[in-house]
């Protein structure tokens, strides 16, 4: 009898077990040898640091890492791109385990996990030590008032890839203003290719809102010193300006309106149907990873036109940055390998050839090497020299909202229904304005 | 005639058991145990402790399953439930708020667009699919041929694909460059239309849903036709009722019963839409916007803005919309259903 009660028990036990051993992955953290990497770890008695990052090509750059370093090694997991990344790591915020010790963030959402205090100030682990080190319109981002929220990696200076065999057919001059840009748009579809000249997604997030900064708009302005307050100004005259521009190019069918990164849209980029691509730094390696190209395809690089050329303003698309998570256990390892796994010229070798990464690291774009880089895509054009280099130089920073995600995804709504014609460009952003007061309102900030 | 291979005798296992008889099994299931009175050797305690050790080997039995079911549901909804009857919010923190998100859910216009949105889905979806679902049972049934065996499994066949695989590939099928759709409409000089625009979006949800989920109704349509006896289609004929005449006034009467529980499926299944939206809503953010149903509301909340709390009472309150839809269709349908 006892012992058909102690199997019974044995069972539930075993069965427990198992619903258990579910839950207790993640951690990471010391140095626990059982956590899994990606990578191999060269020195074993070291302590480890888990990061989560999506970069291209990251594993020979943590290689790098660990050879060159006896006291800490890096444990590697690509725990998905962009937001499949941030859901994972939303949900161990939540749950207080789980998250990576070093985890890579776009700059753009800095200030959402910074206010559930799920990333640790790094001003006191060193970080205005290495500030010198990378541009002020990337330290900028990654900042929020005095406090250093992570360290800048890559950027996403905006520039102009475009197609100079089909600017020749249709004999199109480069623009250099939006206004030769809108010009062009008409030559393009006078000169009746089929194509047209750019794509104005209405889910294009982060890109609308730069092409807004880029006439001076300043949608969010936040402090985490003060993380109750935020000051919402969607609606100002830059962005209702722009966006009264691209409305215009759409009305007259100057412009698609394709949802960016589906696989239309993809085919559309390299196969002709857009004779240019608005792009962040990152935008060429993007383009040679996609499939279905043109044979005859000659592209080149150009600066992103202007509002105003006497006076040029340079906007940036993205990047993404190494921060230091709260539940890591050993913060000073982590800051450390946040500062300096991309903090030397070989880690930077590789991001610049094999990842196809735009450094926020000065001593790489001051290089030589950087600058005369050729690239073989634009059929040698030294793009650093020619774009983007300058596009870093004058990029002065942005100020992200805490709950950037909503923010856009209400933008997407609004230009959304602008583009169906529910309401005009000033009317969408007004609308956009309400809205996100709103909701911040809700969430207990006070709004200025 | 094939009937006579069909036909059984009456009580035979086909019948559908009366509910009330299961009831009588139910009731009389302890009478078993019990020993009969004449076996004076055995004493009460004796039957105690049989009765005790067969209940130790139930919760054996039981275990496994209860551990799951409880580690996996229950506490799970338990702390959903519990986390709902919170608020959070991102610059002031968590207070114990009772049922004020419950208040604030059935008041948000952005849920209750979506529960109408879903509501609309149910009015086209439900009969569409059950439509189909009949039909392609009903001819089937009537066939005895080789291909009617091949037609059933084809049929079947969208659903063993998975909603996400299924929504993917409707992606590419509607998608203006990828898709056949320019090409087909082109052989008629017509231009094709965006499957993928606000306007026409929830017509290809609707067509999605249904592909997938008509061959499984099918399949439930159908083995209920299976277990009619044939006998009474005889009958009917011998009464001078013709194929049409059987097909609603017999046939359907007798599969009432299953043809409630196809649209109860279809009716919990369509206001929990979720998987077909989200998966399209890539390649048509604009027409699919992040609340565009009550649970696409609710994971975007929960997985995008980090409202977990808010979330869970949107959960819940969608669960007690689908409670209430389910119990009082039941309750109207009951003489249908057999539950009277």
């Amino acid at each position: 009898m006892k012992s058909k009660i102690l199997a019974s028990v044995g069972l539930i036990a075993a069965s427990a077990v198992v619903l258990t051993g579910c839950s207790s992955g993640g951690g990471g953290g010391g140095s626990s040898a059982a956590a899994s990497c990606t990578n191999e770890i060269v020195n074993e008695d070291a302590a480890q640091v888990t990061v989560w990052a999506w970069y291209p090509a990251f594993e020979a750059v943590v290689d790098n890492f660990n050879n060159t370093h006896d006291d800490v090694q890096v444990c590697w997991t690509n725990a998905g791109q962009g937001n499949d990344e941030y859901t994972k790591f939303s949900t161990s915020i939540e749950s207080g385990s789980g998250a990576p010790d070093v985890i890579q963030l776009e700059s753009e959402v800095l200030s959402s996990f910074a206010i559930r205090d799920a990333l640790v100030d790094l001003t006191e682990y060193g970080a205005n030590d290495v500030k010198d080190k990378f541009t002020p319109g990337s330290w900028e981002d990654a900042s929020s008032g005095d406090a250093v929220y992570a360290i800048p990696v890559d950027g996403g200076p905006m520039g102009m890839l475009y197609r100079q065999d089909i600017f020749d057919e249709a004999g199109i001059t480069v623009p250099t203003t939006w206004e030769e840009f809108a010009t062009a748009a008409q030559q393009l579809k006078d000169a009746g290719t089929g194509g047209v000249l750019a794509n104005f997604p209405t889910n294009g997030r982060a890109f609308n809102q730069a092409l807004f900064a880029q006439a001076g708009s300043v949608p969010f302005t936040y402090d985490s010193a003060k993380p109750t307050e935020v000051g919402i100004e969607v609606n100002d005259q830059g962005a209702k300006d722009v966006l009264e521009y691209w409305d215009g190019l759409i009305k007259k069918d100057l412009v698609t309106t394709d949802d960016a990164f589906t696989a239309d849209y993809n085919t559309s980029l390299v196969d002709g149907t857009y004779a240019v691509y608005l792009a962040a730094a990152w935008g060429p390696g993007y383009l040679q990873g996609l499939s279905d190209a043109d044979e005859g395809a000659v592209w080149r690089a150009a600066p992103l036109p202007q509002w105003d050329a006497a006076n040029p303003v340079q906007v940036n698309w993205g990047g993404s940055t190494f921060a230091v998570t709260e539940q890591a256990e050993d913060k000073a390892n982590a800051a450390i390998v946040a500062k300096e796994i991309f903090g030397t010229d070989e880690a930077w070798k590789i991001g610049v050839e094999q990842s196809a990464l735009f450094p926020s690291y000065v001593p790489m774009l001051e290089s030589e090497y950087f600058a005369n880089l050729e690239y073989p895509f634009f059929d040698g054009q030294q793009i650093n020299k020619d774009v983007f280099l300058e596009a870093a130089a004058g990029y002065e920073g942005a100020t992200f909202s805490p709950f950037q995600n909503y923010a856009y995804d209400q933008l997407t709504e609004e230009i959304y229904s602008m583009v169906q014609d529910e309401k005009d460009a000033s009317g969408a952003l007004d609308d956009l304005q309400e809205t996100l007061t709103k909701y911040a309102t809700e969430q207990g900030f006070t709004v200025e | 005639m094939h009937a006579a291979g069909r036909s059984l005798p009456v009580g035979g296992r086909r019948r559908t058991p009366d509910p009330k008889e299961k009831l009588m099994a139910l009731t009389t299931a302890p009478a078993r145990s019990t020993p009969p009175t004449s076996s004076a050797a055995r004493t009460k305690v004796g039957v105690d402790r049989i009765d005790r050790k067969r209940q130790r080997w139930g919760w054996l039995f039981v275990g496994p399953f209860a551990l799951v079911f409880l580690g996996f549901l229950i506490v799970p909804l338990a702390y959903a439930f519990w986390m709902s009857l919170q608020t959070s919010t991102l610059a002031t923190g968590t207070q114990f708020t009772w049922f004020a998100n419950y208040g604030k859910a059935f008041t948000d216009p952005i849920f209750l667009e979506g529960l109408a949105r879903v509501g609309r889905f149910a009015i086209v979806m439900i009969p569409a699919q059950m439509l189909v679902a009949l039909a392609a049972a009903m001819v089937l049934d009537n066939l005895t041929t080789v291909l009617s065996k091949f037609s059933r499994l084809m049929i079947f066949v969208p659903y063993a694909v998975p909603g996400v695989i299924g929504a993917l590939m409707w992606g590419f099928l509607y998608s203006p460059r990828f898709g056949p759709g320019s090409d087909i409409f082109s052989l008629f000089g017509l231009d094709a239309p965006n499957f993928l625009s606000q306007d026409s979006i929830f017509g290809s949800l609707v067509n999605i849903v249904t592909w997938q989920w008509s061959g499984y109704y099918m399949i439930i349509i159908y083995a209920a036709l299976r277990g009619v006896d044939s006998s009474v289609y005889e009958a009917a004929r011998l009464d001078g009722a013709n194929s049409w005449q059987i097909a609603l006034r017999v046939k359907l009467p007798m599969i009432s019963s299953s043809m409630v529980m196809v649209l109860i499926f279809s009716l919990i299944g369509t206001l929990q839409f979720f998987t077909e939206p989200q998966v399209l809503r890539a390649v048509a953010q604009g027409a699919i916007p992040v609340s565009y149903t009550p649970n696409m509301y609710a994971y975007s909340l929960a997985f995008s803005y980090s409202q977990f709390n808010y979330a869970s009472a949107i959960s819940f309150a969608l669960g007690i919309v689908v409670f209430i839809g389910s119990y009082l269709f039941l309750f109207l349908t009951r003489k249908q259903n057999g539950l009277k």
